[in-house]
């Protein structure tokens, strides 16, 4: 590819300061909520993220639109640092990168009917815009999110989950955004009303062009929609590949756990599956394991994983491990 | 190509008529309505308030106006009659309580209002700046509403009126200064908890500035809350005025307010003059009971999963 | 004779909006040892069932027809009994560890007052016995961790300590409401494989309450598919799978995302949950089924066995549905062949 990347993420840091607890000067303690991520994203490209709670995934996409304070680089299309701007020059990318969040009910204000809520990234980034207009385009944007135009002036509490998430993305496409953040945008929702969702992204995202940042806690769900997929633990990149090489041939051992972990509605399969648990319990992000982050619950930890930082090497399938490859039954066995 | 059948099947959607939505307020207007005692009790507040505008059309006396009949033997002469003109009885100097009563109305119910509006607008704002910019800011502003609340305020409120004399201005001064101190920590209370929904979390993803944030989508997130406490504010501050005038410091004379009525009626009870305490205090109770059931009523409505 | 035997089982909430029925004539058996699923979306009742026979309903909540554990008439039973029920003979796992857990009760405490209470042991016997149970649901260091309080655990072993708890006086039956939605998927694998073998261990029955027809997938025998409070369709747990009989059933299955399978598009099923408060007046299914016909919206459709262990509440014909549910393109051919022998099983009857 030879088209520049529409955002490109350089050894991207996102630290919180808890209080010490003790007097005003004692230093406050660092949770290092994402420790150095690295990724290109293109133009019209599907990334999903996945990892568990505590693997910084939101926090990342928070940073990534300005919402929680990072270091680092996130370069623009255009070359502009996104991390560390000042709310004015931000307020340009602001319309370019649009967010859908997890809660569908919780992410709309109960008191604002739902023209207003979808219109209100138009009213802040296009202020010229008469009456008549924004309610046009918002009623287009209901109507290609698949709710009924003539619903513009009904509350959030009287819809249903799915439909509250329909609204989420139409506030969000209703700028034309370039890249959209989906955070969990599904995990809130019943089975059956996730596939709508998800499929109404996918096509959206087909029809308009954007890029999309699908955040999830599982690998099913990305599945369906990315074109790579990012696996994050405790604020690190573990494993970065294209889809379909990613489940195909998982390298890194905590994909492969992940992966195993997943169940599958088919009994004979599920009864079958080799599943590869994890030892112990995630470490403190804010006292995280020297060198390798996961390696106190690999199967395969070595003295090296301990001393020494692996760092997130290959051509197209990337992985963080100084030992990748498939587990061997041994090895799982041994974990176990 | 274009399908002219589907187009015309858009055009068809988009110019539905649109439907009307039920908003949270519409549903806590009919939560309220069927709550028994907080609509009698709006009623009656309805009531005093119609008293407190319309009393003077029909009073026979003016409030200033002395029936020198009466004074000086008012215990015998003095007492509630339709043929004098004197519905409630007249006082010890002979003038109509039934108009003072009005006019007293008319103050408590002044002081009461004005008091809890300052404290919901200067409250609300004030509340609301400090929970949502956070850190230091908040740190300030929430230490000076600590201290203010530190000091004993109805001495404050006797001094100033001491110092620079009674008057119905520094009395509406002294109850604005302190009324909204407890309001702007609930709402501040609130707005922390507001802030981190995601919905105020997707405006400052798209960049609405955070005045705007406070005003379109927090303020109108607390008005439940807000509401509550204003109506129960209310009676509060009827009775730091009536408190403050039963010592004899509040409103002056000609200027009269239920608690200025209730003071002089207590005084006078043992003179055989019982209307002149049983009036004032029988609107001053009403009202208070009628606003705490209203109050509790809206909470009631706004909020109903505390149930 | 079953364990769990619940008759025409009815759950009415009364709210300010008017009446809900989360529950509609509901008939289930459960038998000594059976792990039974029952999955559902949110509004399905499937929790409300599950409260209702433990008499935990909320205050305006109301359940009539008939609940029968071990013989014995448990609905709407006076305090006293549910009580002695509960803590002994039926335990519940919930969602969220930390609603049960009392915050401010070392976990020691909490487990040792169970067991002092329904057990009558003393105080060190029953500290000890919560140490072997907790050990038992594979808490490392079981003996130093008894001392800690809820919070200071991670959520995966606070839902340890959780069914360790409701072990304690070893029930009949446990009754897990989706026990690991709130949990990491790598937690909810081991959780899941811990109460398959505690079930095993204990000889238990169980009821798997969940969402999630994976989950189900791997720890069930038998499941029930609820949606708006009724069974759509109940069968062993291979045959659900590999042959459902329910437009529902088929719907749900085809919407779940899988790891294992390829394809961009997942299927998924029209239309929106139906409101509890003025639900269908036929199937609640109806509105989004893809078979639907007009007598669908008029009646609700009996819970019909078509085969042996294996009913379904549709009025579509079984071939129409069958046929319905396209054969996927990389299913490997023996799966088709095992359909046909279920089939002429089927016709059998």
């Amino acid at each position: 590819m030879t088209t520049k990347p529409l955002i490109s993420a350089r050894d991207l840091r996102v630290t919180f300061e808890l209080p010490s607890g003790g007097m005003p000067w004692t230093p406050p303690r660092l949770l290092h909520a994402v420790g150095g991520v690295d990724f290109d994203l293109m133009p019209g490209e599907t990334l999903g993220i996945v990892g568990e709670s505590g693997s910084g995934k939101s926090t990342l996409a928070r940073a990534l639109i300005g919402l929680v304070p990072a270091t680092g680089q996130a370069k623009w299309q255009d070359g502009t640092n996104l991390i560390g701007l000042s709310p004015r020059k931000m307020l340009k990318y602001r319309s370019e990168i649009q967010m859908v969040f997890q809660d569908p009910l919780a992410s709309l204000n109960p008191r604002m009917t739902v023209g207003q809520i979808i219109a209100e990234p138009l009213t802040t980034h296009h202020k010229g815009l008469s009456r008549d207009e924004v309610k046009r385009r918002v009623k287009d944007m209901m109507d290609r999110v698949g709710l009924l135009p003539n619903q513009i002036n009904r509350y959030p509490h009287e819809f249903s989950g799915g439909q509250c998430q329909r609204i989420g993305i139409a506030r969000a496409l209703i700028v034309q955004p370039k890249l959209v953040i989906c955070d969990e945008p599904v995990s809130a929702l019943d089975v059956s009303i996730q596939a709508q969702v998800i499929n109404l992204l996918a096509e959206l995202q087909r029809d308009l062009g954007l890029a999309l940042i699908f955040i999830a806690h599982d690998l099913s769900v990305v599945k369906h929609i990315s074109d790579r997929v990012l696996v994050m633990y405790l604020g690190r990149v573990m494993e970065l590949a294209e889809a379909e090489s990613l489940y195909a041939e998982p390298q890194h051992p905590y994909t492969q756990a992940l992966l195993s972990a997943v169940p599958i509605p088919d009994p004979q399969l599920e009864r079958n599956k080799r599943m590869i648990p994890l030892r112990g319990e995630l470490p403190s992000p804010m006292n995280p394991p020297s060198g390798c982050v996961f390696r106190t619950r690999c199967p395969r930890a070595q003295e090296l994983c301990a001393s020494h930082k692996p760092e997130l090497l290959g051509e197209g399938h990337r992985t963080a491990c100084h030992f990748p490859g498939a587990l061997l039954p041994e090895e799982v066995a041994r974990s176990a | 190509m274009i399908d002219t059948q589907q187009m015309q099947s858009l055009a068809a959607r988009m110019t539905e008529a649109e439907v009307k939505g039920r908003s949270p307020w519409a549903d806590a207007r009919r939560r309220f309505r069927r709550n028994k005692a907080a609509m009698i009790s709006l009623v009656v507040l309805i009531l005093v308030a119609l008293f407190a505008i319309f009393g003077n059309s029909i009073a026979a006396w003016s409030n200033e106006e002395m029936d020198f009949e009466v004074m000086g033997n008012a215990a015998t002469m003095g007492m509630p009659s339709f043929a004098n003109g004197h519905y409630f009885g007249t006082d010890d100097l002979g003038r109509d309580l039934f108009s003072r009563t009005v006019q007293g109305t008319q103050v408590s119910l002044m002081v009461g209002l004005i008091g809890a509006g300052i404290a919901v607008i200067v409250g609300t704002l004030y509340g609301a700046t400090a929970g949502y910019v956070g850190g230091r800011t908040d740190a300030i502003m929430m230490r000076t509403v600590d201290i203010l609340l530190a000091i004993p305020y109805m001495f404050v409120l006797i001094l100033l009126l001491v110092i620079f004399g009674r008057s119905m201005s520094m009395l509406f001064l002294g109850i604005g200064l302190i009324s909204w101190l407890e309001m702007s920590r609930i709402v501040r209370g609130q707005t922390l908890s507001l802030k981190n929904r995601e919905f105020i979390e997707a405006a400052r993803a798209t960049g609405v500035p955070g005045w705007k944030i406070i005003i379109r989508h927090i303020v109108p997130n607390l008005l439940g809350v807000v509401a509550v406490y204003a109506t129960l504010l209310v009676p509060l501050m009827i009775l730091s005025e009536s408190f403050i005038s039963f010592l004899g410091l509040g409103v002056q004379e000609p200027l009269t307010s239920w608690g200025a009525l209730i003071s002089e009626g207590a005084g006078t009870m043992n003179y055989g003059t019982l209307w002149q305490l049983i009036f004032p205090l029988f609107f001053f109770c009403i009202t208070l009971f009628a606003f705490f059931f209203v109050g509790d009523g809206l909470r009631d409505a706004l909020d109903p999963k505390d149930r | 004779m079953s364990l769990l035997q619940i008759r025409d089982l009815n759950v009415r909430f009364a709210t300010t909006d008017g009446e809900v029925s989360a529950v509609n004539g509901i008939n289930l058996d459960v038998a000594r040892g059976e792990t039974l699923g029952i999955v559902g979306e949110s509004g399905s009742g499937k929790s409300q069932l599950a409260f209702s026979i433990m008499g935990l309903l909320a205050r305006n909540g109301r359940a009539t027809g008939s609940v029968r554990f071990d013989g014995a008439e448990i609905l709407n039973a006076p305090a006293p009994l549910l009580n002695k029920i509960r803590a002994e003979r039926i335990a519940m796992v919930f969602q969220d560890p930390m609603t049960s857990l009392n915050p401010y009760m070392r976990v020691s405490d909490q487990m040792a007052e169970v067991l002092m209470l329904h057990k009558g042991m003393g105080k060190t016997q029953a500290v000890a016995e919560s140490a072997r149970m907790l050990d038992a649901v594979k808490i490392p260091d079981a003996k130093g961790r008894i001392r800690l309080y809820p919070h200071e655990f991670s959520g995966g072993m606070r839902q340890r300590v959780m069914i360790a708890m409701a072990l304690l006086c070893r029930p009949d039956l446990l009754i897990a409401d989706e026990p690991t939605t709130a949990l990491d998927v790598t937690v909810q694998a081991q959780i899941m494989e811990l109460m398959a073998d505690l079930q095993r261990e204990f000889g238990m029955a169980m009821i798997l309450i969940t969402h999630d027809l994976g989950v189900v997938a791997g720890s069930c025998e038998r499941v029930m598919v609820m949606y708006g409070g009724r069974i759509m369709e109940r069968a062993p747990v291979d045959p659900i799978f590999a042959d459902p009989a329910h437009p529902y059933t088929q719907g749900l299955l085809a919407a779940i995302p899988r790891v294992d399978q390829k394809g961009d598009q997942l299927s998924a099923i029209p239309g929106s949950p139906p409101n509890m408060t003025h639900p269908p007046a036929g199937c609640p299914f109806a509105p989004r089924c893809a078979y639907v016909m007009p007598v669908c919206g008029q009646a609700m459709p009996p819970l019909d066995a078509f085969a042996p262990g294996r009913e379904r509440a549709c009025y579509a014909s079984l071939d129409v549905v069958r046929k319905g549910h396209a054969p996927q393109p990389d299913l490997p051919e023996p799966a088709a062949a095992d359909l046909d022998e279920m089939q002429e099983s089927a016709h059998d009857h």
